[in-house]
């Protein structure tokens, strides 16, 4: 099953090495990694998408909160919560495509951050599932590049990772 | 006062309660090397080579309980240190290893001796740290034996950049130290705590499996008196022999791939396993699919990422094998019942059934010598009381199987990793932690010769060792699965070209002797322990064709032991008793 794990981890040179190490090493599958500072500058966040049998994200929580960098760690995808990433996707836009393809950014709620004559690049967020249908829906359309950040999650309500 | 940081690495050791530093000098190191030069705190064993100082401080932690510290180079110095930090991560042992660096302005260039030292030993070291400031020197190792000794122990290293240990600053080493993410749960949880002594007390067919966390956690007279009160049978994993005392009756000998079939046969046919600091090793289970499959295991150990692993558990104990134990203990008295002995009585008649197959039996009428019988003639020889390091292989084995541990911390091997060359220098750190006590180094004459320039580091420390060779001319545990699984194609296993022992010990300025007569055997042991002030190298010429009994082939499970075919050899070896 798909799970979202969210981190705090000392913002220290090397923890990010031991999380991926020990993803490799035990042989764990990895979708996806976002890092980065947070609010306190001694921490990073870090949400890092997995997939596994119950009994092995059980042991990838626990092998994740033995690493000393951890701080602390939820598992998103037990509770209600929200997951968000970024797109950024370049794509021919010529004659016809032109006008379709800047409907089709609109219905996405995708934004055109930058424009030639023959390309458009345009800013989607949202969970993967919806990146995923804006990319198909596009169809035959010329994509020349996908750039995607990676899931970001946090719980909704009053729940928060925090020390 | 203003100290380098040399000074400071120095006194922080000598704060922290150091006495013994197993190192080998470098470049890089020479900053460090020249402050041990100015002071008498600490004694520095100098190695013969970086893997021993690691074996030798494993050793040293694992007989004394204290943590081992070694210093090396950068470099060479510490790739050599590598498979001695492995072997003390998997056997989670506490050691702090301090790794001089090139200079900081030269990491990342390929400097001279510069190896990526955290990214090297990050997958096999509890945890590491990398010193950019010497001002952060002290706290960084006092970090460092805290993290090492607490929780599930474990290997550290700190690595240290040459111009850090020439910097200057204030020094005062911290009384305490706080890691926000680090704390290590110490008592068990009392709800769950109380469910498994309903089990227990609920079962008929009990069976208590315990390993390395009894001993590392010191939680042996827990486990006696517990094991005692409920007259349960104990069977103990090859980490965790001496954990409960093996001239017990309770006790069932070692388990797993060359366990007593009365432990194996206990583990699977029992409806409730209390399993102690274990890790549910592949060596002990077997197949996992065929492991005890009518149990409710209860699990205790300090790292919740061991329970659960390989097993489902039905009742986890997150905590300290000694509180745990004591709290059931407690909650066992408190409840006052008196019917276990009836209950469990046809489970111990069956166990009795299993032990009269009598499955350690081995030919005592041989003319050359048995290498079970140099173990049991050392156990005589030493009354059960030394110290045993020991290689890895089937010497091993036959330690484990028939020297009889009635105590803790005696017995010293590599179990997790399986490291040849252990032997000689953990016995060097056994030696030290425990000058006045005989210590005995159980090997066989592949596994010595891995480590044999150790014997200069015992000369040059005096240390009375006594080197316990079964010499079959073999690497005898690979020949043995080459024998079974291999159609007797011994590829490679032959030690070929093999030194003259004797002439090897004493050119290094120790004594030797060859022992190829049986009757010679007890004579030979007690001869060299009655001689407490040198190293004897007892070389014994064992039978050649000897092989570990019983044995669980991998993929097979604990009810498809092979047992030793009769002297007859009308017992084929495939013959399974279960």
């Amino acid at each position: 099953m798909r799970r979202i794990i969210s981190l705090l981890v000392e913002n220290e040179a090397g923890a990010l090495s031991r999380i991926a190490g020990l993803f490799s090493a035990r042989g764990y599958n990895i979708e996806s990694l976002t890092v980065a500072p947070t609010e306190d500058e001694t921490l990073s966040r870090m949400t890092i998408v997995t997939y596994g049998s119950d009994q092995i994200i059980e042991q990838i929580t626990k092998q994740l909160n033995k690493l000393i960098d951890v701080v602390r760690l939820v598992d998103l995808t037990e509770g209600r919560h929200i997951e968000r990433e970024l797109m950024l996707l370049k794509v021919t836009a010529e004659r016809d495509y032109r006008e379709e393809i800047k409907r089709l950014s609109d219905i996405f709620r995708g934004r055109i951050v930058d424009v030639t004559d023959k390309t458009y690049t345009i800013e989607i967020t949202g969970p993967v599932g919806k990146l995923d249908a804006f990319i198909e829906a596009l169809g035959d359309a010329d994509v020349i590049e996908v750039v995607r950040s990676g899931v970001s999650g946090i719980a909704r309500g009053e729940r928060a990772l925090r020390l | 006062m203003k100290l380098t940081g040399a000074e400071i690495v120095v006194a922080s050791l000598r704060d922290e309660g150091v006495k013994h530093i197993f190192g080998y000098p470098g470049g890089a190191a020479l900053h460090i090397y020249d402050a041990l030069y100015k002071q008498d705190a600490l004694q520095h064993v100098l190695v013969r080579h970086e893997q021993g100082a690691t074996h030798a401080a494993d050793g040293y932690a694992r007989a004394s309980g204290k943590p081992g510290v070694v210093l090396v180079t950068s470099g060479p110095g510490v790739t050599n240190a590598v498979t001695g930090i492995a072997t003390a991560f998997m056997d989670s042992i506490p050691m702090v290893v301090l790794t001089a660096q090139v200079p900081t302005g030269l990491i990342g260039d390929d400097a001279f001796q510069e190896v990526d030292t955290v990214g090297i030993t990050r997958p096999c070291v509890k945890h590491n740290f990398l010193v950019k400031r010497v001002e952060d020197l002290a706290l960084t190792i006092k970090k460092a034996f805290f993290i090492a000794s607490s929780g599930r122990p474990g290997p550290v290293v700190i690595d240290i950049p040459k111009d850090i240990t020439a910097e200057t600053t204030d020094y005062s080493y911290p009384e305490t130290v706080d890691i926000r993410s680090y704390a290590p749960v110490c008592k068990g949880h009392p709800k769950q705590i109380a469910r498994a002594v309903d089990l227990l007390l609920d079962s008929s067919r009990p069976c208590i499996y315990t390993g390395g966390g009894i001993i590392q956690g010191g939680a042996e007279r827990e486990l006696t008196s517990l094991v005692r009160t409920l007259g349960f049978p104990c069977t103990n994993t090859l980490m965790g022999l001496g954990g409960y005392p093996s001239s017990d009756p309770l006790f069932l000998g070692m388990l797993g791939m060359h366990g007593t079939y009365e432990a194996n046969m206990a583990m699977y046919e029992c409806d409730v396993m209390l399993a102690v600091g274990v890790r549910f090793d592949d060596r002990v289970t077997g197949d996992l699919k065929k492991f005890s499959p009518n149990s409710t295991i209860i699990h205790v150990d300090v790292d919740p990422s061991s329970i659960g692993k390989n097993v489902h558990v039905e009742v986890p104990i997150v905590g300290e094998a000694g509180p745990v134990l004591a709290a059931m203990l407690e909650r066992i008295r408190s409840l006052k019942r008196d019917d276990k002995p009836v209950a469990i009585s046809k489970w111990w008649e069956k166990i009795d059934h299993w032990r009269s197959y009598r499955s350690l039996d081995y030919d005592r009428q041989s003319e050359v010598i048995k290498p079970q019988y140099v173990i049991e003639s050392l156990y005589k020889a030493t009354k059960g009381e030394a110290y045993v390091a020991s290689d890895v292989g089937q010497h091993q084995m036959w330690a484990a199987q028939y020297y009889g541990f009635d105590n803790t911390r005696r017995w010293i091997n590599s179990g997790g990793l399986g490291t040849m060359g252990f032997g000689l220098p953990a016995a060097m750190g056994v030696q030290l932690a425990h000058p006045d006590s005989d210590v005995a180094c159980v090997t066989g004459e592949a596994s010595i010769i891995m480590c044999i320039q150790e014997l200069s580091t015992c000369k040059q420390y005096d240390l009375p060792i006594k080197i316990i060779n079964l010499n079959n001319r073999y690497m005898g545990m690979v020949r043995q699965w080459q024998e079974f699984f291999y159609d007797r194609r011994y590829s490679h296993s032959y030690m070929d070209a093999l030194p003259d022992f004797v002439n090897l010990a004493e050119s290094f300025g120790h004594s030797g002797v060859r022992v190829d007569a049986p009757g010679d055997v007890e004579p030979a042991i007690k001869e060299a322990f009655s001689q407490k002030d040198r190293l004897i190298f007892l070389d014994f010429i064992t039978d050649q064709s000897e092989n570990v009994y019983p044995m669980i082939a991998s993929g097979a499970g604990h009810n498809e032991m092979h047992l030793k075919p009769s002297s007859s050899g009308e017992v084929p070896l495939e013959r399974e008793l279960a």
